[in-house]
C-alpha cells in the first residue's frame, strides 16, 4: 500500500538523480598506490565486513522477532528478563572481536609513524588558499594554486563545471615526486589550520600554524593523484586541491633540473605589449587576489574592500606599488611578486573591464622601483 | 489515583491551582509541565530553523558549481546549522521531556527548583536569539565551524564575541537545567522508589545531567580563552606567543565528546521506555542498561582525541585513544542487544512511537558501526573530515535522537493533551521520514569514501550523482516533518476525538507512574506521593 508506493517513488527519484549526471563515481575507498594505503584499505574492508556480519546477525534476529512475535499474529508475550549468562556472553564476544581488530590496527598506527630513513624531504605549507611546496634537499620551492579553468568556473555560475577537466581537483603546479623513494613530508601552515589529503597515498595530515607535523609515503606507481584540503580553513576551503604527480626517477630528475634552472633565472624585465601585460595580469590576479577581491573586483562587503572604482587602485601608481608590496593588517604583503608579475598585475587591475576600471595607463616591469625595503 | 483527585479537591477552596491566564502564564510559569511545553515548542521551532539552514546547504550541493550562496555564507550555514540543532533543538527538546516526565515518573509534584527552571528556559531563549542575531551582523554569522577552531575563528567578523557570549548563556542555562534534574531526582522521589527502581529515562537523564555539569564549564573556559586571545592579547592558542592551536582542540573535544552523549543518552532512556510497552514485556536487562549508560558516560570523558587523530599526536596517544574509543562499542552493544532481547518473544504492536523506536535501534546501530570503523585510528586517516563522518554523526543524531524525540512526542502526547493523535498520519510521517532519511544520509558514506571532504560548497564532478540523491532525500525528509507539526496541533485541538484512558497504552501503568494519573495530566500531579510504585517490571 502506501509504503510500497513511497518506496517506488523514491527509487524513481533516485534513478532520475543518477540519470542526469554522467560521471564515474566510486562507492568505496580506493586501494591507493602505496603499501600503506593498501594496508589501510585491507583494514577498512576487514572492519567493514565485521560490521556487516554483526549487522546481519543483530538485525536478522530483530526482524525475525518483529515478524513472528507480534500481537496481530496472536503471539503471547513471555515475561522473561535478566539472564546473567546471556549478558556475559554478549559482553565477551564483542570484546574478543575488538581485540582481533586492535591487533592489525596497532600495526598500522606504527607503520604510519615510520618516517625514519626517508630519502628526501618536502616541506608543505598550507595557506589561504593554496599550498606551498619546498624540496628541502634541492631548494626548489613553488606555490600550487587551483587551476585557472576551475577558478573561473566556480566564480561564474553561468559556466558549467562539467566542461572543466578535473574540476576543482587541478592545480597550476603539481607536487612532483619520484616513485619508489621514501619521502618525508613536513607540514605547517601560514595562517589557519589546513589538512593535506591525497586518498591514494592513504592518509591526511593537519598543517598547524607554528608547528610541524610529519608523515611519509613511497609511491609505487607513476601517475597523477588528486586530493583536497580537508580542514575547514575559511571561505575558499573547497578550492585548494592537492595534486601529486609521481614520475620515474629519470623523469623526476629532468623535471627537478628544469625547475631549478627556471627558479634561478632572473625574471624577464623586458618591455611587453599592453595586451600581454593585461593577459598575464589576469593570471596573476586569479592566483593572488581573486579569493578576496573577487572576479568582478567588488570584494565582499564587510570583509574585503572593492577594487572596482577604488581610489587606491586607480590613483597614484607608486603608492599602489608600495601598498601591494607592504600589505596591510588584513592583506598579506606581496613582496614575493617579481617585478614582471607586479607590473602585469598593476596594469590589469587599473584597466581591466572585468573589474570596471579604466585608467588608460600601463607600467613596464623595468619601471617598478622597490617601494618596500626588505631590511628588517 | 483516586487519592490524587481527592487531595486536589481538598485544596480547591483555598486558592486556585490552575494556570494563570494569558501570555503571562508562559513568561512567569514555574510549573514543570508549562516549562516542559515551552522547551518542547522552542526545540521544535529551532528544529525547523536549523532544518531550513540544512536545506540551504543541500540546495547548494544539489549540483556542482556555485548556484545559490556565497562560500562564506555556506560556511555560516554549516556552522549555524550545527549550533542551532545541538543547542537550540535537540538539547532543549530533551530538557523539555525531562521537565514534563521526570517529576511524573518519580512521583514528585514538580521540579526541585522551579524558579531556576523558569530562568534556565528564558536564558536559553536569550542565548539562541543572540546567536541568531549574528546572522544579520557585518561579516555574517560565525563561519569557522561549530567547533570554533582557532586561528580560523578569529577571522569571523563582528559576530565573534556575540557567538561566544551566546555560548556562555546557553552553557549557564544547561548547567541550571542539569542541577535542577539532579536535585529533583535525588530529593523528590516517591517513597519506595529507590534509585534502581527509577524508570530508565530518569536514570539516563541523571547521568546526562552530571555530564553537562562537568563539561559546560570546560566549554565556557575554552571559548573565553578565545575571547581573551582575540581582544586581550593573550596567546593560549597562538604559537607566536608560546601557545598552541591544538590545545584548543583538546579542550574543545573534552567538552565535545561528552556533549554528543548528552544528546544520545536520554535517547537511550526514551527507547528503553517505549520498546517494553509495545513489546508487552519488561526491559530485558534493567540493571545492565543502567550500568551500560554509566560506562558510556565514563568512557565519553577519556576518548576525546579520537576527533583529532590526524592533528599530529605521538603513537602512544593514537593507540590509547584508539583502544579507549573501541571500548565504547561494548556497552553500546549491550544496549542494542538488550533492546533486541526485549522485543524477542514479545507481543508486539507497531504504533507510531514503536515504529520510530525500532527505526532508531536499527539506524543508530548503523551509526555505531561507522563509529567503530572510525575508532580505528589508522583508517581514520582516510575517513577523517570527509562526508563519511558527516554520514556517521547524522546517523547517530537524526534517525537516532530526532527519531526518538518524535517517538516521545507520539508516545506522551495523549498523556499531555488527553487526546489521541491521528495514527494514520503518524505512520505516514514515520515512513516518509524513515525512507527519506536514508536517501539523505546513506549516499554520504559513498561520497566520503570516494574522497569528498566535508564543509565544501562546491565539489568535483565525480561526487555529483550521490550529492543529488542526498539533496533529494533532504527535501523529502525536511518537508515531511511538517506532518509532525500538523499532528501536534491537531492532537492539541482534539485529535481523533477519542478520549484516551489514564493508561493510554495497554498495560502502560505497569511500566511507569505517569500512566497512573488522569489524561490529560492535571496541572499539578502527585501533590501527595503515589500509593504504589510500579516495580514488577524492574
Amino acid at each position: 500500500m502506501k509504503k510500497t508506493k513511497q518506496l517506488l517513488a523514491c527509487l524513481v527519484l533516485m534513478a532520475l538523480g543518477l540519470g542526469t549526471a554522467h560521471a564515474d563515481y566510486t562507492l568505496n575507498l580506493m586501494k591507493g598506490v602505496t603499501q600503506l594505503s593498501n594496508e589501510l584499505y585491507d583494514l577498512h574492508m576487514l572492519i567493514l565486513w565485521i560490521c556487516v556480519f554483526i549487522g546481519i546477525a543483530v538485525f536478522g534476529t530483530m526482524f525475525y522477532s518483529i515478524y513472528h512475535h507480534r500481537k496481530s499474529k496472536g503471539h503471547k508475550a513471555e515475561q522473561f528478563h535478566e539472564n546473567t549468562t546471556v549478558e556475559i556472553i554478549w559482553t565477551i564476544i564483542p570484546t574478543l572481536i575488538l581485540v582481533g581488530m586492535a591487533i592489525p590496527a596497532t600495526k598500522a598506527v606504527i607503520d604510519l609513524d615510520k618516517v625514519q630513513d626517508s630519502e628526501m624531504s618536502i616541506k608543505v605549507t598550507g595557506k589561504q588558499w593554496y599550498w606551498e611546496y619546498e624540496y628541502l634537499d634541492s631548494g626548489v620551492h613553488f606555490e600550487s594554486h587551483l587551476d585557472e579553468a576551475s577558478e573561473k568556473t566556480h566564480r561564474d555560475s553561468s559556466m558549467d563545471p562539467r566542461n572543466v577537466p578535473n574540476y576543482l581537483l587541478n592545480v597550476d603546479k603539481p607536487l612532483v615526486v619520484p616513485v619508489g623513494k621514501k619521502i618525508r613530508f613536513l607540514f605547517t601552515a601560514g595562517d589557519v589550520i589546513h589538512s593535506w589529503w591525497v586518498p591514494d597515498l592513504g592518509w591526511k595530515k593537519d598543517a598547524n600554524p607554528g608547528f610541524i607535523n610529519e608523515a611519509w609515503t613511497s609511491v609505487d606507481k607513476p601517475g597523477t593523484y588528486r586530493g583536497q584540503c580537508t580542514e575547514l580553513c575559511g571561505r575558499d576551503h573547497g578550492f585548494m586541491p592537492v595534486v601529486v604527480v609521481a614520475m620515474e626517477q629519470d623523469q623526476y630528475d629532468a623535471w627537478m633540473k628544469a625547475t631549478l634552472e627556471k627558479q634561478n633565472q632572473a625574471p624577464d624585465l623586458s618591455d611587453q605589449t599592453r595586451n600581454t601585460l593585461m593577459a598575464k595580469g589576469e593570471s596573476v590576479y586569479l592566483k593572488n587576489c581573486v579569493a578576496c577581491h573577487q572576479i568582478d573586483g567588488n570584494g565582499i562587503s564587510g570583509w574585503f574592500p572593492a577594487l572596482r572604482g577604488s581610489a587606491k587602485v586607480t590613483g597614484n601608481m607608486d603608492q599602489l606599488i608600495g601598498f601591494i608590496q607592504a600589505g596591510t593588517s588584513k592583506m598579506p604583503a606581496f613582496k614575493k611578486l617579481p617585478d614582471d608579475e607586479l607590473a602585469e598585475l598593476i596594469t590589469y587591475i587599473r584597466n581591466a573591464p572585468a573589474l570596471g576600471n579604466n585608467v588608460g595607463d600601463e607600467i613596464q616591469p623595468n619601471k617598478i622601483t622597490p617601494k618596500w625595503d626588505d631590511d628588517e | 489515583m483516586t487519592a490524587v483527585v481527592a487531595e486536589h479537591d481538598d485544596h480547591h477552596d483555598h486558592h486556585d491551582h490552575g494556570p494563570e491566564k494569558g501570555v503571562l502564564r508562559w513568561i512567569f510559569t514555574t510549573n514543570h509541565k508549562d516549562i516542559g511545553t515551552l522547551y518542547l515548542v522552542f526545540g521544535l521551532a529551532m528544529f525547523f530553523v536549523g532544518g531550513a539552514m540544512a536545506l540551504v546547504i543541500r540546495s547548494e550541493l544539489f549540483e556542482p558549481g556555485l548556484q545559490f550562496v556565497d562560500p562564506n555564507f555556506f560556511n555560516s550555514m554549516t556552522t549555524m546549522h550545527a549550533l542551532v540543532m545541538v543547542f537550540g533543538a535537540v538539547m532543549p527538546a530533551f530538557v523539555g521531556l525531562a521537565n514534563w516526565m521526570i517529576p511524573m515518573m518519580i512521583g514528585a509534584p514538580d521540579m526541585a527548583l522551579p524558579r531556576m527552571n523558569n530562568m534556565s528556559f528564558w536564558m536559553l531563549v536569550a542565548g539562541v536569539l543572540l546567536l541568531a542575531s549574528t546572522l544579520f551582523m557585518e561579516g555574517g554569522a560565525p563561519s569557522g565551524g561549530w567547533t570554533f577552531y582557532p586561528p580560523l575563528v578569529f577571522q569571523n567578523g563582528k559576530s565573534f564575541p556575540f557567538a561566544i557570549f551566546s555560548v556562555h548563556l546557553l552553557g549557564i542555562s544547561s548547567i541550571m537545567g542539569a542541577i535542577n534534574v539532579i536535585a529533583t531526582i535525588f530529593n523528590m522521589r516517591a517513597p519506595g522508589m529507590t534509585l534502581m527502581k527509577m524508570p530508565l529515562f530518569v536514570w539516563t537523564w541523571l547521568i546526562t545531567a552530571f555530564l553537562l555539569i562537568a563539561i559546560m564549564p570546560v566549554f565556557a573556559g575554552a571559548v573565553t580563552m578565545l575571547l581573551t586571545d582575540k581582544f586581550f592579547d593573550t596567546s593560549f592558542f597562538d604559537a607566536a606567543g608560546g601557545g598552541d592551536p591544538v590545545l584548543y582542540q583538546h579542550i574543545f573535544w573534552f567538552f565535545g565528546h561528552p556533549e554528543v552523549y548528552v544528546m544520545i543518552l536520554p535517547t537511550f532512556g526514551v527507547a528503553s521506555t517505549i520498546i517494553p510497552v509495545f513489546a508487552r514485556k519488561p526491559l530485558f536487562g534493567y540493571a545492565s542498561m543502567v550500568y551500560a549508560t554509566g560506562a558510556i558516560a565514563f568512557l565519553s570523558f577519556i576518548v576525546w582525541a579520537h576527533h583529532m587523530f590526524t592533528v599530529g599526536m605521538p603513537v602512544a596517544g593514537e593507540l590509547y585513544f584508539m583502544y579507549a574509543t573501541m571500548l565504547i562499542a561494548i556497552p553500546t552493544g549491550v544496549k542494542v542487544f538488550n533492546w533486541t532481547a526485549t522485543m524477542w518473544k514479545g507481543s508486539m504492536t507497531f504504533e507510531t512511537p514503536m515504529l520510530f523506536s525500532i527505526a532508531f535501534v536499527v539506524l543508530f546501530t548503523m551509526g555505531g558501526f561507522t563509529g567503530l570503523m572510525m575508532s580505528v585510528a589508522p583508517v581514520d586517516f582516510q575517513y577523517h573530515d570527509t562526508y563519511f563522518i558527516v554520514a556517521h554523526f547524522h546517523y547517530t543524531l537524526v534517525p537516532a535522537s530526532i527519531f526518538i524525540l518524535m517517538a516521545a512526542g507520539y508516545f506522551w502526547l495523549p498523556k499531555w493533551t488527553g487526546n489521541m493523535y491521528n495514527e494514520k498520519i503518524g505512520r505516514l510521517h514515520f515512513w516518509l521520514s524513515a525512507v527519506s532519511v536514508n536517501i539523505l544520509f546513506f549516499p554520504q558514506h559513498f561520497l566520503g569514501l570516494a574522497g569528498m571532504p566535508r564543509r565544501i560548497p562546491d565539489y568535483a564532478i565525480q561526487f555529483a550523482d550521490w550529492n543529488m540523491v542526498s539533496s533529494i532525500g533532504a527535501f523529502i525528509y525536511g518537508f515531511s516533518q511538517l506532518l509532525f507539526v500538523y499532528i501536534v496541533i491537531d492532537t492539541i485541538r482534539g485529535g481523533t476525538g477519542e478520549k484516551v484512558s489514564d493508561e493510554v497504552w495497554e498495560d502502560a501503568s505497569k511500566h511507569s507512574l505517569e500512566w497512573t494519573v488522569p489524561s490529560p495530566a492535571p496541572y499539578h500531579t502527585f501533590s501527595t506521593p503515589p500509593a504504589r510504585i510500579p516495580t514488577e517490571h524492574f
